[in-house]
């Protein structure tokens, strides 16, 4: 079947198996940021924003997302302006790999754009399902406090 | 070049990880992204038993599936008996095993090899497959392996350098020093305690994926998740029967490893299935196969007897560990002898010492290399010891561990005695900061005030806390084994590429090798562009393993900026038309000092490719390590047990750590910090469980749980740090040693907090419940 979708603002129509699931989709056509830890929804790698929600792809049937806007990390800052997500993971060395960083940021994203400012300890509790082997967490949770206070002080 | 640390520019400077943009930028960098579409889709036919022979294969049903390539069995390939280890050549891991076998040896073990067009048809060939198994029964308790009654998983007659098939020993090693038995009794006090290490695994992000293909020369191109490019080419051409110069590994970004990537394992049968059908071929892991067909922990029984005087110096330690390779020996000796050699000589006071080791096979999934290899068991028993010897004595067992723990300019024989799969080489602990990682942890932490606070007595109706401390050490990569090499070559823009053979698995050494070049360069680290690793283009290093990238690599790093540096001196010399010693480098100029006409590198290098003096400088430095110099570790935890359910929780941990100089001091932070929040879940709960018939049980990131941001409370990581002579301006290795200690001194808290010692982990909670309700 015939799917249309935004993705990063640009407008596909792709040809998609019933069956299909969406990180599958979306790195056949591109999107390698889509990352597959797990396949079964319980490392977070695969997290891209369906309309503005965070959802782990590896778990959305991509027949299902026809008219739907999608985000994945391709459409966030560029070379000579990094997203401020990406630049306070970079100046805060919150990652290593850099294999969860993908999914990390997009969760990150929708917290951000929710209207609550969130306290360190619900941000940990609200990015649990975003799994990292490499690092402590505390360089990810210190980097995203810092953007919460930014939007607390409104910038 | 300076060796004074407060002259560095470049090291011991937070400089930004080289590959971080594209990474924050999800730019396709990692082996799956390499995939093309059309590439054949491999896949692993997987045995249902863990111990069974191959009676009949039928493949036709299979085969008869359309997009249905080829199916690969034993029968399709010679049996050539090799190790899947990625060690330095000849390994210290029996040959037994063969790429396709007759013999299944765990549940998941490979039976056949499906290639397909794409997902759904190899999917359904995997399911179409016949297979007849004989089966046998399975040794699956590693502790009853060596019985005479066991059945025995290796008993084929083409295997090399297993110790005794004959009863399921893959490796065994011992020594002695001084008369063990004889300075035991005459000791006043004494210690016999037991602890086990779980089966616990790596759980790197990224599975392990190939991508292979016949490039136009019609030479096999692999671009893998590996921790050893330079190995992978090697034993890839023993079992593929192809002459190394016709295989070309390319080891892309890496979703990290921690040991579990160094192996030959889908390169292996991603090669084979490329050369069958001449195509692309593409062979990714899903997480189950991660966690089953690669490698975990050696689990361990590891025994320690201490004797000791009334004043808590201990005069002897006997070790003894039996250790659970699984169904092959990859890494088995080597792990093993690193639970005495990284462990016993950090109390080197003794009079006498003795290790003694036997690894096992079992029917159950391999064992292999995994962070810390073979020190975190061994230091479980040991530093458990040490806190039951204080606890006996009714001490602080950080003073009983801090009266008899090595100190700079010290040594122990064990060093020379035993090395990885051979002997050792004697070395004296030349940088050593332990005494300052015991201080400055004990002051950050409140070791004393905690202590009097917490424990049994002090409990509420609901919680109690108690805290623990233990010290590590671990080595800087293998001594007069592990070899690296470096190439840097100049452009004419004045940078240089930096070509390493080094592994960078997201440890960031990319980035600390290349402020190694830019420092003894006196360039920006900017200038350096560094490439890791393609075994056509950079020159030869062993892999990411062991501790080695700091120290053996950097040094190599160190050795070609020299060596370049002294090339630019000579072609300036002729551009200039002066002696050598009339020519300096100064901030990326070359100076005549005669006259004090200066060429930036840029300039002069223009000048090397177009003037009269042609020539490309480029040098290649190499480095073996004479030593293997110690990392250091002092390590406090603070625990709460809630007496409901007998849950613990890590409140605080606290690690200091003596590293030489910190490189990249945040790049070093993160592999404190990472590698303790792997041992606390280790401690916790990690640990792969297994049915009564050998069918793993929670195989997946839903069943084995990893730690989440929420639940370990705070992590500190300091450094005491001191100056290594051997190391690349002072660095020593800081990569493994993170998960020596915060499995036992969780235990030592928990003790501190019930009087309760438990001697396995992982420690769940209705074990601890369970015991608490015993005690009350």
């Amino acid at each position: 079947m015939e799917i249309r979708i935004i993705v990063n603002g640009a407008e596909k129509r792709w040809n998609v198996e019933p069956g299909e699931l969406l990180i599958d989709v979306l790195r056949d056509n591109g999107y390698k940021s889509v990352k597959k830890g797990c396949g079964s929804a319980d490392c977070g790698t695969c997290t891209v924003l369906l309309d503005g929600r965070a959802v782990l792809s590896c778990s959305v049937f991509a027949a299902s997302v026809d008219g739907k806007s999608i985000e994945t990390l391709e459409g966030l800052g560029s070379e000579q302006q990094l997203h401020p997500i990406q630049q306070a993971f970079l100046d805060a060395s919150a990652f290593q790999c850099g294999f969860c960083a993908p999914g990390l940021i997009m969760a990150t994203k929708e917290l951000l754009e929710k209207e609550t400012v969130l306290t360190e300890d619900q941000i940990k509790r609200e990015l649990s399902g975003n799994l990292c082997r490499c690092t402590g967490y505390e360089n990810q949770v210190k980097a995203i406090g810092g953007l919460m206070e930014k939007k607390r002080e409104g910038k | 070049m300076t060796n004074d640390p407060t002259r560095f520019r470049i090291v011991g400077q937070n400089k930004e990880k080289v590959d971080a943009r594209g990474l924050l930028r999800g730019k396709p960098v990692f082996t799956e992204d390499y995939f093309p579409k059309d590439a054949l889709v491999v896949k692993i036919v997987h045995s249902p038993y863990a111990h069974a022979r191959i009676a009949r294969i039928d493949k036709s049903a299979a085969l008869g599936i359309p997009g249905v390539v080829d199916i690969l069995t034993h029968e399709d390939v010679p049996r050539i008996p090799y190790t899947r280890a990625g060690q330095g050549y000849p390994e210290p891991s029996p040959y037994d095993t063969v790429l396709l076998d007759n013999k299944m040896r765990f549940v998941g073990d490979t039976a056949a090899l499906v290639i397909a067009e794409n997902e759904r048809a190899a999917r359904m060939a995997v399911k179409s497959l016949k297979i007849d198994y004989e089966v046998l029964e399975p040794v699956l308790d590693f502790e009853k392996s060596m019985s005479s009654t066991a059945p025995l998983v290796h008993d084929e007659k083409d295997s090399k350098g297993i110790y005794e098939p004959s009863r399921n020993i893959a490796a065994h090693y011992e020594m002695a020093i001084g008369d063990v038995q004889e300075l035991l009794a005459r000791s006043p006090v004494q210690i016999e305690t037991s602890y086990y290490y779980p089966k616990s695994q790596q759980v790197a992000l990224e599975n392990h994926c190939t991508y292979a293909y016949m490039d136009p020369m019609e030479r096999l191109t692999i671009i893998s998740s590996t921790q050893v490019p330079f190995h992978a080419r090697r034993i890839l051409s023993k079992i593929l029967q192809t002459p190394p110069g016709k295989i070309r590994v390319i080891k892309p970004r890496i979703g990290s490893g921690f040991g579990s990537k160094q192996g030959i394992i889908t390169e292996g049968y991603a090669a084979l299935a490329c050369l069958k059908t001449g195509k692309p071929v593409r062979l990714s892991f899903n997480r189950e196969e991660t966690f089953i067909n690669t490698y975990t922990r050696h689990d361990m029984r590891v025994t320690v007897r201490i004797g000791a005087e009334l004043d808590g110096r201990v005069n002897v330690i006997d070790m003894y560990a039996l250790s659970n390779t699984g169904a092959y020996g990859d890494h088995a000796l080597t792990v093993a002898m690193v639970c005495g050699s990284k462990t016993l000589p950090l109390y080197n006071k003794v009079q006498g010492v003795r290790f003694v080791t036997d690894i096992v096979y079992t029917n159950l999934p391999n064992a292999g290399a995994y962070r810390g290899y073979g020190a975190p068991q061994g230091l479980l028993a040991l530093d458990g010891a040490l806190d039951e010897l204080a606890a006996r004595l009714n001490r602080d067992p950080l003073e009983i561990k801090a009266i008899n723990s090595i100190r700079q300019g010290e040594t122990s024989p064990i060093f020379q005695i035993m090395g990885e799969g051979r002997e050792g080489v004697p070395q004296i602990a030349r940088s050593c900061k332990l005494g300052e990682c015991i201080d400055i942890g004990k002051n950050a932490f409140d070791w004393e005030k905690k202590r009097k606070a917490y424990g049994w007595d002090r409990r509420t109706s609901e919680t109690v806390r108690g805290v623990g401390c233990a010290l590590a050490m671990q080595g800087s990569g293998i001594a007069k084994v592990d070899m690296a090499s470096a190439t840097l070559k100049m452009n004419d823009d004045g940078t240089f590429n930096l070509l390493v053979g080094a592994t960078d698995l997201g440890t960031g050494s990319d980035t600390i090798l290349s402020q190694i070049a830019a420092e003894a360069l006196q360039i920006p680290v900017e200038k350096i562009i560094v490439f890791s690793s393609d075994t056509d283009v950079t020159p030869f290093d062993v892999g990411a393993y062991a501790s080695s990238t700091t120290y053996v690599s950097g040094n190599a790093v160190l050795d070609a900026a020299k060596k370049v540096k002294a090339s630019i001196l000579r072609a300036a010399a002729g551009i200039f038309e002066t002696d050598v010693e009339k020519v300096e480098v100064i901030d990326g100029c070359v100076k005549n000092l005669t006259d004090g006409k200066t060429l930036t590198f840029a300039e002069f290098c223009t000048l090397c490719f177009y003037g009269a003096n042609h020539q490309q400088i480029c040098e290649t430095g190499s480095y073996v390590g004479e030593e293997s110099p110690i990392p250091f570790m002092a390590t406090f935890m603070e625990i709460e047990i809630d007496l409901k359910t007998g849950k613990v929780t890590p409140i605080e941990t606290v690690s200091v750590v003596d590293c030489g100089t910190a490189l990249n001091p945040a790049l070093a932070k993160g592999q404190v910090e990472g590698a303790t929040l792997q041992a606390l879940g280790t401690a916790l709960f990690e640990e792969l469980r297994f049915s009564e018939t050998g069918k793993p049980i929670n195989a997946s990131l839903f069943r084995y749980k990893i730690l989440d941001r929420c639940s370990f409370g705070k992590i500190t990581a300091l450094f005491a740090e001191s100056y290594e002579p051997t190391g690349p301006f002072g660095a020593k290795s800081v990569s493994e040693i993170g998960i020596d200690t915060p499995t036992v001194a969780l235990l030592n808290a928990v003790y501190h907090a019930t009087g309760l010692r438990f001697h396995r982990l992982p420690l769940g909670s209705e074990t601890v419940f369970n015991a608490l309700k015993a005690k009350q």
